[in-house]
């Protein structure tokens, strides 16, 4: 496989830590997630179940580059493993799947549309690309008052969010005000069912990169130490006043679009090939070739996500379900009466 | 503000328009309150289409910021900005083009606070309604789209002190609020100074006391209510008692039906298409709440049911006029 040693070596004085948290961000998120599906063929979860298998790898890396209490990340539909490692509480989302009124949605929305906006998580909508804007307001916000020095703003979108109209005027305002932005594309060869062929015509969506005046970057998404690298880099690049980076990550999604999908239009080649491997897997194999942890660390690893995972479970199906005559149905912060 | 002048050693009181008053309010803001800053199109040096924000981009460097065409990444910054605790002030350039930023409107910033709890104080400045010559896509009334929606303040301001006092209100309060400013009257309206302080918003207003029908309007079919009322006083000493909403929503209810009270009749008057509507809900809402009040079936008149025509000669006559106002206040009347 020589893609995997060339990105080995590219990656090669890559922080030992950095590489360690990326990977067990990774690793907590897929063992979470793994839970979720079970969960919701159990009928446990009402609403779908959306997953991040195939794509932690550069999830994590954007998540692990960020600095918490400082960066901004609007994560999306896949980024359990970006939201773990910019320390997302792992109960925020068993709260908020299984309906807990102790999360941070209080049953009023579901699954990944949770955030914290006051600890620099905002919550997405459904309209994916629409992040993108408000993350450059974040940051608009931060300049006015002299507080922009040093901060990433960073969010993600799909092969199918680079369709909407709210990326590319998001991504244009974003260029346009030089803000500390990156934009991950992964780009995981279909948006729902539709495949790339159908949803935009150039030859690589870097190019739109260029278009706008944005630095670009492209990687391999399955592989984790290349992802660490260029993504970390792109982050470190921003940061220093670079202007807003896009990164490209070619992968494949490696389950259905939801829990709900089978994804059984994607064809077995695709799967067979090389963006079908599974980021954990060679993530694993890299880590202990390069001597980033023993393959002793990571099963140890395994052993404590895979037991809080299921302590978070078990307190959030505790945990009591919202109820209908104690909500408060106030739709605005001011109450003004009879709306 | 009402702006003294000197000329040949008097003190002249000169007049405030409504766009003043928009234009003023905004400096007040920008003085007072850090946390404001403006967002749109053509706003700095220009000084906006209509000339809202002109000077202000000088007095205020860095804080008021020409935005590329792109509405909805307008309201998706201002989103932004605004869970970071500032208090954005975007200008659509018209209110006919915040339909690009329909989604980040209604989705983004109207379910914010119900779904996190995060209080997202942005306000939405529309050029609304029709000027003579204007057409379909500069002249539309979106109050009623966005009213729909939970989670958003959508007000109305009719008068020179209230398109003053009502968007420094809006910017004061923590929800999302469009502020609907009618075009026809920003030259056209004058008053000799801001008055007070103004009501709280979410207190409609009688504009004119009557006994012998209601006309609940606002915007600026407040003034063509007035006009109509003035007609009927003439012609057979009509009393007509004319409630400028001043927002609708929240819909000041308990003063519409106290006025339905006292004149058992009603006439809802709006300059928005028919289709549903500001004018359906007031109707609705008396039916529901006050139909015990009623002496005639109530009544609603709005624009005509065709996109908004550019010539001046069809425009004036798509829109409700004194002459067809009066028209169905005499339906009214006599029933």
């Amino acid at each position: 496989m020589p893609e995997t040693e060339e990105a080995v070596r590219t990656a090669a004085g890559l922080d030992r830590d950095y590489v360690r948290d990326v990977f067990r961000a990774m690793l907590r998120a897929r063992l979470l997630e793994n839970k979720l599906s079970s969960l919701y063929k159990a009928g446990k979860i009402v609403g779908g179940v959306y997953l991040g298998k195939g794509q932690e790898a550069v999830s994590a890396s954007l998540g692990t580059s960020l600095i918490k209490g400082r960066d901004i990340f609007a994560a999306l539909i896949r980024d359990q493993a970006g939201r773990t490692a910019f320390g997302e509480p792992l109960i925020d989302c068993t709260r908020t799947y299984l309906g807990s009124v102790l999360g941070p949605m209080k049953g009023r929305d579901g699954n990944i549309h949770r955030g914290r906006p006051l600890d620099g998580m905002p919550a997405m909508i459904s309209h994916l690309g629409a992040a993108v804007s408000v993350v450059g307001g974040m940051l608009i916000a931060r300049r006015i008052r002299g507080e922009l020095a040093g901060v990433v703003g960073a969010t993600c979108v799909g092969d199918g969010a680079t369709s909407t109209g709210a990326f590319h005027e998001g991504l244009n305002m974003a260029a346009v005000e030089k803000l500390p932005m990156v934009v991950i594309v992964g780009n995981n060869q279909f948006a729902y069912s539709t495949p790339t062929d159908r949803q935009f015509a150039c030859e690589d969506l870097l190019d739109r990169a260029k278009g706008y005046g944005v630095g670009g970057h492209s990687v391999d998404g399955t592989d984790v130490l290349a992802c660490a690298k260029v993504i970390g880099d792109a982050v470190q690049l921003a940061r220093e006043g670079a202007g807003p980076q896009m990164v490209v990550a070619r992968l494949l999604r490696l389950s259905g679009h939801g829990e709900h999908d089978d994804g059984s239009y994607v064809p077995p080649v695709l799967k067979s090939g090389h963006l079908g491997r599974d980021c954990i897997e060679t993530g694993s194999n890299q880590l202990v070739e390069s001597g980033y942890a023993t393959a002793e660390e990571i099963e140890r690893w395994r052993s404590d996500f895979t037991d809080e995972v299921q302590a978070a479970v078990a307190q959030a199906q505790q945990e009591p379900l919202p109820d209908p005559w104690h909500e408060e149905w106030h739709a605005c912060a001011t109450q003004t009466g009879r709306l | 503000m009402a702006r003294l002048r000197h000329a040949n050693g008097k003190t002249l009181t000169m007049s405030v328009t409504y766009v003043d008053a928009i234009r003023d309010a905004q400096e007040k803001l920008l003085r007072e309150d850090p946390r404001v800053f403006l967002y749109g199109q053509d706003i700095s040096q220009f000084g906006g289409a209509f000339k809202a924000t002109k000077g202000l981009a000088e007095a205020f460097p860095g804080r008021v910021l020409d935005s590329p065409i792109s509405e909805d990444a307008m309201i998706g910054m201002a989103v932004g900005a605004a869970i970071e605790g500032m208090r954005p002030i975007v200008e659509m350039q018209f209110a006919d083009f915040s339909s690009i930023a329909f989604n980040q409107i209604v989705n983004q910033a109207a379910t914010h606070y119900y779904r996190t709890g995060v209080p997202v104080p942005l306000t939405v400045r529309l050029p609304s309604g029709g000027t003579p010559g204007s057409g379909p896509f500069h002249s539309q009334s979106m109050e009623a789209l966005y009213a729909h929606y939970p989670g958003l303040v959508v007000v109305t301001p009719a008068t020179v002190s209230d398109a003053y006092h009502m968007l420094l209100d809006s910017v004061a309060l923590d929800d999302p609020v469009i502020y609907c400013e009618h075009k026809f009257l920003y030259r056209w309206l004058k008053a000799p100074r801001i008055n007070g302080d103004g009501l709280p918003i979410g207190k409609a207003r009688i504009t004119r006391p009557g006994k012998h029908a209601t006309v609940v309007a606002y915007s600026a079919m407040v003034h063509e209510a007035v006009r109509a009322a003035d007609r009927l006083k003439e012609e057979g000493g009509w009393e007509i008692e004319v409630v400028d909403l001043r927002s609708v929503k929240p819909l000041d209810m308990d003063t519409v039906l106290a006025s339905v009270a006292r004149t058992g009749r009603l006439l809802a008057l709006g300059e928005a298409f028919p289709w549903g509507g500001v004018t359906a809900e007031v109707v609705s809402r008396v039916c529901t709440d006050g139909f015990h009040l009623l002496d005639a079936p109530p009544r609603r008149l709005n624009s005509r049911d065709t996109p908004v025509p550019y010539h001046p000669k069809l425009w004036a006559a798509h829109r409700p006029t004194p002459e067809s106002i009066c028209l169905e206040l005499r339906k009214l009347l006599t029933f």
